[in-house]
């Protein structure tokens, strides 16, 4: 059974068509990359996932869990699937450490020594456990977006939702962040990511899906998809990266 | 007989009603901000009704005087058979009105916190009340201070307007002396010189809040 199924699923901004009937299967373990031109919908695709939008047609199942509106479901579905985003999005109020505790004992109510100490593991994992008392704004953009990532992986996911998580990083500080992500795929983390490095996802992911016009266009391991594309816009799209 | 006023006896009395002032102000300022605050969770929360109620409400009373509020509180419950005193009619309407414009300061405030503040707290499976209790809040509030005790300045020049219903206070026991020493100039000049003592360590404090909450590294 496939750990997150999408079937059908179709969104709409007002009168413009965001994703037409998307289907993607993602297995437990599987390293999916998403690419695409902007405006193809994928980003769409990941926020759907994560319950950021709510979709008009299809549907979402998690874990064999479905996705749906009210709060309950969407709290159940976001502690299955955590997700990174391209802002980083720490909070500039908290101390790095702080950051990771705190959806663990606001959420799911664990004790402050336990979270602490979930936090100082997953600050390690990613390299910046002496970090634990920085606050966000002292530290690079590639420190803060692994800060993101231990503060998701603190709160014990399934999958993980990855969305242009090096887009708004300087090119010196992208390699970190992702060692960081091929760490996690190495470790059997569920991955699913939108990404302009193509380099990567040719090295790590298990699939690519190639999205245009918000459908899904293209799908197969990227050894195929990249070496031998079988459409036009493939093609001019590989061309170009 | 002509009465001899000396500059201590008008500067005594003024004081004295300047307590009147000062109460009054607190009274307006602080049920102003647990209205207002009330104000400001109808306006940003999930409800359309009471979205909508809190915007014509914010409408309503920063688009009218607030010298008619006076009049309609003192006045209009009158109507009713209701006879309302002058410090309940002036406390009401300048805590009304007070309410209006904290809960727009702050809903800017809010409005401010970016969407990604919202979206990460939403991913890692925080609720509405959780996303806004841990994370926008405590950010909204750091941004929210120093328009806020900016703000009080305005509420304690608008306990000025109260003196036309004949609550006392400051500028009623202005005209009062005045009419007794027939001295204006000296009068009106301590009444505003004591307005200026109320009113000049809020606007400095509001600066310098300002300041020490927008420098780096100042969490600590």
């Amino acid at each position: 059974m496939p750990l997150i199924a999408i079937t059908d699923v179709k969104k709409r901004f007002g009168d413009n068509e965001v994703l037409k009937g998307i289907n993607i299967d993602v297995d437990p373990g599987e390293v999916i990359a998403i690419i695409g031109k902007s405006g193809s919908g994928k980003s769409t695709l990941l926020r759907c996932i994560n319950g950021l939008e709510s979709i008009d047609d299809g549907s979402i199942l998690v874990a064999g869990a479905h996705l749906a509106p009210d709060e309950a479901s969407l709290k159940a579905l976001r502690l299955k699937v955590g997700m990174i985003f391209q802002q980083f999005n720490l909070f500039p109020h908290l101390s790095v450490g702080r950051n990771v505790m705190l959806s663990q004992m606001v959420v799911k109510k664990t004790p402050k020594a336990e979270a602490e100490a979930m936090a100082r593991r997953m600050l390690d994992r990613v390299g910046l456990a002496h970090k634990f008392d920085a606050y966000p704004e002292q530290l690079s953009g590639g420190q803060q977006q692994r800060v993101a990532i231990a503060r998701a992986l603190a709160m014990q996911p399934i999958a993980l939702l990855c969305d242009e998580i090096t887009s708004s990083l300087d090119p010196e500080l992208v390699a970190e962040v992702l060692a960081v992500v091929r760490e996690l795929a190495a470790d059997g983390m569920t991955l699913l990511m939108v990404t302009h490095e193509m380099q990567f996802a040719r090295d790590v992911c298990n699939r690519v899906v190639f999205m245009h016009e918000g459908r899904v266009h293209e799908s197969g391991p990227p050894e195929e998809l990249f070496g031998a594309p079988r459409t036009p816009e493939l093609r001019q799209f590989v061309g170009r990266h | 007989m002509m009465m001899e006023f000396s500059t201590w006896d008008i500067l005594r009395n003024l004081l004295l009603a300047a307590r009147w002032t000062i109460l009054l102000s607190l009274v307006s300022f602080i049920g102003g901000a647990l209205v207002g605050l009330l104000i400001l969770f109808l306006r940003i929360g999930k409800g359309r009704t009471g979205r909508v109620l809190a915007a014509g409400y914010v409408e309503l009373f920063q688009g009218t005087p607030l010298l008619m509020q006076l009049f309609l509180a003192f006045f209009g419950l009158g109507l009713f058979g209701i006879d309302v005193p002058a410090w309940l009619a002036a406390a009401t309407a300048l805590i009304l009105w007070t309410a209006a414009f904290l809960a727009e300061i702050w809903r800017g405030c809010v409005e401010a916190i970016r969407r990604g503040q919202w979206e990460a707290a939403a991913s890692l499976g925080m609720g509405y009340i959780q996303q806004m209790r841990w994370v926008i809040l405590p950010q909204a509030l750091r941004i929210a201070v120093p328009p806020t005790v900016g703000f009080s300045m305005q509420v304690v020049k608008g306990t000025a307007l109260t003196s036309i219903i004949g609550f006392v206070e400051l500028s009623k026991a202005g005209s009062m002396v005045t009419n007794a020493t027939f001295q204006p100039f000296t009068v009106y000049g301590l009444v505003a010189l004591i307005y200026f003592a109320l009113c000049w360590p809020l606007s400095k404090s509001s600066q310098m809040l300002e300041r020490k909450l927008n420098a780096p590294h100042s969490h600590h």
